[in-house]
């Protein structure tokens, strides 16, 4: 992708399909990406489809984590407005307290919109229809809040004086009737809905009769972001709905991003007092992270992978900056439009049958690309020279081999998953985490390299040699599960095996035991019967020894026997199909690998970029008279340019002149004066004013500021240079 | 009880008045004795002063009401604009056609203009009474609303009393230019008796007088010392009372029986102090509880028990930076944070004046270079200052862990303060394994 602009690296590429669509027709969208865009049109499909897949099973998913916590809220909402309406001596006694609800939703604030869109929805559809939902940004002053509360829950305009200037005529033309801003507004136009939706149509809403039967609804008026509100504001606001709360059923749910003791700073007790708060809390984002992987990183089912270092920079950003996963599932996006725009072999990365035939599809030029394929070549290598000749030169017979591969690679990853399940489940319990907590982590050092060179493989593989056996029959059961559901050869086999194990090991509870004592007794004592003959100091030695050797290697017990086949076994599962992606062939058609790509436009570098605009202008202009080899700037760049390079020579404080006068120097060369010239290096008015303009461009960009340690001089705020 | 007389109004209204006005007889008469006759002028403006919940606003729309006198009554909290204020002023005296007579925006002389007018056509037979509760807001408002306020019945030549209800003195009220001295009238808070005179007037139907009369004594024995507001006794009488009444309706022990009673209720009421008193466990959740019984009792933890906070890695680092340059002189930075700082002797380092510790003064401004500067020596790893390093800084802010104490606008070095309690900080450094007491000055 590229922009006009000098400072690129500060612009956040929205990698958003439908704008794109709509602005860019096909054929541009993919213009830039690579010269071959016979098939741009089904990778474009290929990429959309996939999106609005991940669209929709996010949605899905948020609903499903949300909807424990949004249960509970609506139940409270509906004990709320029904002890609202009792009249016993308690609840007449009691201070009417605005029932509030304080939703704990951690620091991630950008992912909250989804959770209070659907909370609202939630409510309009089972609670009432009196839902409003309000931030602190458009509530500066206690006025603006009121308005917004009321316009958004009247759908009218509210008059709020003394505001900005009269508004066009038209358009309050077509307004109705202005109303005043206060609460009393609001009670009456309450009074006359509920009034209205009892009395009136009553055959038309009799889906509705249920929420009738309470007649009153609640109010209820969501804070979505309450650290951010002023609290003068926020107390002044419940203040007058207290006032209010005979007469109108009000409800708060304060959206809390980081904890409950918040509303006790914001609040003084004469405030809290009048609020019966209520806390929920919900799911931490990075369980919610978690999930999101397990649905759409951890399953064969989506075609399109990341390569271990894009997962890598994708989850450091979650776990280093923002914790919003909202924000991880547009790096994933980000990354799958990279993938299809770059890659013109991503045709392949579909669902098999597609993948199949649009291998029979291929073109020429990208059956050469599929050659020029590391992987591919590699496999090349391995093969015989009749094979490799073929596979070069006939292309019929490489679309053959390729779909071979194709299958191969669908079912490595019908495999690979389901046994990174089981190694995880089995070393997720050990003491120390020797492969990660996480299943991601396991993940990750399976995809880079192969996991059973790893020393902390190792070391789990010890650790699991020490499991006792209940344990260890536990894990093994669940790792079964795991195998079970999964439609593969391989895997069907491995849980025969598996469960053929596992009986073993409950006949063991029953022979066993009797068996083992007398054994392991013999061969202790043999030697001891041995020693108590007479011996010289020789013999003495040797028994000795052979006695240590023997304990040493003690006869095993019929569980470690068993044990240790069984951690063979997964040993070797493991080695059969956690081999890292990159030895699969044509694993480069579904793996996404440029993590500079995505780190780039995901965790901008503003000064960076800025640096590397002054330093190097070529990178961002592409004008080829500002090329140079050594890094060093040409006489022809801009202004800005050879003021920052020159600025760069000098000490803490820079002498201004001095810096005129190299500067002139410069640019008198740049315009191609002799040196020998008698204008040569000569300030006139010109150069003077553009040198005050690159002086005063680069303290605008916080190079430089002015000083009063000397005169003449300006200060450098950045150190290193030349 | 000292019944209320006054001429000019019918013994049986002022008879009603003093029934719902016990322990106020006294202020009552004050104010009757201030109003006059209905159709006597009365002093242009009252400013009436007492703690919160101490009767003020209720004796005076008792005593407006049950005598049937015209009144507006104004929330000054409520009132967004001056504007609100006169309309509904206008409003409860001439209807809604006067009201809409008020153009957009309002001054203070349109409201004169038009009260004037309609007073013309519809003079004050009976004193007119505008109460304003919560008037310390009005010393916010436009300076000249309160002063006119005080000498409307000059200003509209009209039978007109502004009465000003406020829980602060006059004194903090008076705008330095001066102004018509209102009269001031105290209502001192309710005794011990006077408390439990009232809270024992709303007892439970199903239940004897005197058997709520000895619970609201029980109450207050351990509310008394730190709650004199009527209103949240009465609330909190009513949220215990079920728990009073259990071993009665158990049959365990008669009515009469108040040791026992009090044996029972005592420890529930002092666990009502520390929990739902402070609202650190909602009323609606102690109902519950007393439901559920001891067994599961204390499993619930109030708000402030959550203090606990998830951040982002980096963010974890920029508040440990952001605490480090808030509590600690910028002078010492060096010493914390350079490698080879050279020699700083002890006694040269601790100076005498900053021998106060740095906590007790409060958390100190610092600019941004200075917070990222920290921010790069204290995190362990290499980290580009990429945006959204800035951004956690802002959305720090937003969380209230960090306040702006330079003005927005100001671009150019902004400055914070960390805003957030060594125990908060403690917790936060122990999940990222660094040891914060050894960078504070203080704890050198």
């Amino acid at each position: 992708m590229s922009t006009s602009s000098v400072s690129k690296g500060c612009f956040v590429f929205k990698p958003s399909a439908k704008k794109k669509k709509r602005t860019l027709t096909l054929e541009d969208y993919f213009a830039d990406g690579c010269e071959d865009a016979e098939n741009s049109e089904t990778r474009f499909k290929l990429c959309q489809d996939l999106w609005d897949k991940i669209k929709t099973d996010t949605e899905v998913l948020q609903d499903e984590l949300n909807r424990k916590i949004l249960d509970s809220l609506l139940d409270f909402t509906r004990k709320c407005s029904s002890t609202h309406q009792h009249s016993n001596w308690a609840s007449q006694m009691r201070a009417s307290e605005i029932p509030t609800a304080a939703l704990v939703l951690g620091v991630n604030v950008p992912d909250h919109d989804m959770t209070f869109q659907s909370l609202s929805d939630l409510l309009q559809q089972s609670v009432t229809p009196h839902v409003v939902s309000v931030q602190a940004k458009e509530c500066g002053a206690l006025k603006h809040l009121m308005k917004r509360v009321l316009e958004r829950m009247m759908g009218t305009v509210v008059a709020v004086d003394d505001e900005e200037e009269e508004e066009p005529e038209q358009l309050s033309a077509q307004l109705h009737k202005r109303v005043h801003c206060s609460l009393g507004t609001l009670c009456d136009w309450y009074n006359t809905k509920t009034r209205k939706s009892n009395t009136g149509t009553p055959g038309k809403k009799r889906s509705s009769a249920v929420r009738d039967e309470q007649q009153q609804p609640p109010v209820v008026i969501i804070f979505k972001d309450l650290e951010a509100f002023n609290s003068k504001v926020l107390q002044d606001f419940i203040l007058i709905c207290s006032r209010y709360i005979e007469r109108l059923p009000l409800m708060f749910i304060f959206g809390i991003a980081t904890s409950p003791s918040t509303i006790q700073h914001m609040l003084p007790h004469s405030v809290s007092s009048l609020l019966c708060i209520e806390l929920f809390q919900s799911l931490s984002c990075t369980q919610h992270l978690a999930t999101v992987i397990d649905k759409f990183i951890l399953t064969p089912q989506f075609p399109f992978k990341l390569s271990s270092k894009v997962m890598q920079v994708l989850i450091s950003i979650f776990l280093y900056h923002d914790f919003s996963v909202k924000n991880f599932i547009k790096g994933v996006q980000l990354a799958l439009l990279e993938h299809f725009h770059s890659q013109p072999l991503s045709v392949l990365c579909c669902k098999k049958k597609e993948a199949l035939l649009n291998v029979m599809q291929l073109s020429h030029s990208n059956l050469e690309r599929i050659r020029q394929l590391l992987s591919f070549k590699r496999y090349v290598e391995k093969q015989d020279p009749q094979e490799q000749d073929s596979l070069l030169k006939d292309d019929t017979h490489l679309k053959e081999v390729c779909q071979k591969l194709i299958k191969g690679l669908h079912k490595y990853h019908k495999n690979y998953y389901p046994i990174l399940r089981c190694l995880h489940t089995l070393t997720s319990s050990l003491p120390r985490y020797p492969l990660g907590k996480q299943i991601r982590e396991l993940h990750l050092i399976c995809l880079e390299k192969n996991v059973w060179e790893n020393e902390d493989y190792q070391s789990a593989m010890k650790l699991l040699k020490m499991l006792a056996k209940d344990e260890l029959i536990i894990l093994l059961q669940r790792c079964a599960e795991i195998l079970e559901p999964v439609k593969s050869k391989k895997m069907n086999s491995a849980l025969v095996q598996l469960n053929e194990l596992l009986t073993r090991f409950k006949e063991l509870d029953t022979a066993a035991a009797a068996e083992t004592a007398p054994n392991v007794e013999e061969c202790i004592t043999s030697p001891v019967k041995n020693l108590q003959k007479k011996t010289d100091l020789f013999q003495l030695q040797k028994t000795l020894l052979e006695m240590n050797e023997s304990r040493r290697s003690k006869k095993l017990s019929p569980f470690e026997v068993l044990r240790n086949e069984v951690l063979e076994f997964i040993d070797s599962l493991v080695k059969s199909h956690l081999s890292p992606p990159d030895s699969q062939t044509l694993n480069e058609v579904s793996y996404y690998s440029s993590s500079a790509t995505v780190r780039r436009h995901i965790n901008a570098t503003p000064r960076t970029s800025i640096q590397a605009a002054l330093s190097s202008p070529y990178y961002y202009l592409q004008n080829d008279s500002l090329k140079t080899e050594d890094g060093s700037v040409s006489n022809a760049a801009p202004d800005i340019c050879i003021a920052y390079k020159l600025h760069l020579e000098c000490g803490r404080l820079i002498n201004l002149y001095d810096w005129l006068e190299a500067y002139a120097t410069v640019v008198s060369a740049a315009e191609g004066n002799s040196p020998d010239s008698d204008n040569f290096g000569k300030v006139d008015e010109v150069k003077h004013a553009r040198f005050i303009r690159a002086v005063s461009e680069l303290e605008f960009l916080g190079f430089i500021k002015s000083t009063k340690q000397k005169t003449d001089h300006v200060a450098r705020l950045t150190w290193g240079g030349c | 009880m000292a019944l209320l007389q006054h001429p000019g109004y019918e013994e049986e209204k002022l008879q009603r008045v003093a029934e719902q006005l016990p322990c106020r007889e006294v202020q009552a008469g004050t104010l009757l004795a201030l109003m006059g006759q209905p159709q006597q002028y009365s002093y242009p403006s009252i400013f009436i002063y007492g703690h919160r919940a101490s009767g003020k606003s209720h004796v005076m729309n008792v005593l407006l009401k049950e005598l049937e006198l015209p009144h507006a009554t104004v929330s000054c909290v409520e009132c967004v604009s001056v504007a609100l204020l006169f309309e509904q002023v206008l409003l409860s005296f001439f209807g809604c056609d006067a009201a809409s007579l008020l153009p957009r925006s309002p001054s203070l002389s349109d409201f004169v203009r038009i009260y004037r007018e309609q007073c013309s056509q519809s003079p004050a037979r009976q004193t007119r009474y505008i109460v304003m509760e919560k008037a310390e807001i009005l010393r916010d408002t436009d300076a000249n609303l309160l002063p006119a306020l005080l000498r409307l019945q000059e200003l509209v030549e009209d039978n007109v009393t502004v009465i000003l209800l406020s829980e602060i003195v006059w004194d903090t009220f008076r705008p330095n230019t001066g102004c018509f001295e209102p009269l001031l009238l105290n209502f001192p808070d309710y005794s011990k008796g006077e408390l439990q005179q009232i809270l024992s007037q709303d007892r439970h139907p199903s239940y004897s007088a005197e058997f709520y009369s000895s619970y609201i004594n029980i109450l207050l024995g351990v509310f008394y010392s730190v709650c004199r507001d009527l209103r949240e006794l009465r609330h909190l009488a009513a949220l215990n009372f079920s728990k009073f009444c259990e071993p009665l309706a158990d049959g365990k022990v008669k009515e009469t029986d108040t040791h026992k009673l009090w044996r029972n209720i005592e420890p529930h009421l002092k666990k009502a102090m520390q929990t739902v008193y402070l609202r650190e466990v909602s009323s609606l959740q102690w109902e519950q509880i007393q439901q559920m019984e001891e067994k599961e009792a204390g499993v619930l933890r109030g708000l402030s028990a959550h203090t606990h906070v998830e951040l982002p890695y980096y963010s974890k680092f920029l508040l440990i930076a952001a605490y480090l340059a808030s509590y600690n002189p910028a002078r010492t930075d060096k010493r914390f944070f350079l490698k080879h700082h050279g020699k700083i002797r002890k006694t040269n380092f601790l100076k005498k004046n900053e021998k106060t510790s740095n906590h007790l003064l409060g958390p100190k401004p610092f600019p941004l270079d200075r917070l990222l500067a920290i921010f790069y020596s204290v995190v362990d790893s290499r980290v580009a200052p990429t945006a959204s390093i800035f951004s956690q800084i802002s959305s720090l802010v937003t969380l209230q862990l960090l306040t702006q104490v330079s003005h927005d606008d100001q671009l150019d070095t902004p400055k914070y303060k960390c805003a957030v309690s060594l125990d908060f900080i403690c917790a936060i450094s122990r999940t990222v394994s660094f040891d914060i007491m050894k960078y504070l000055y203080d704890f050198l």
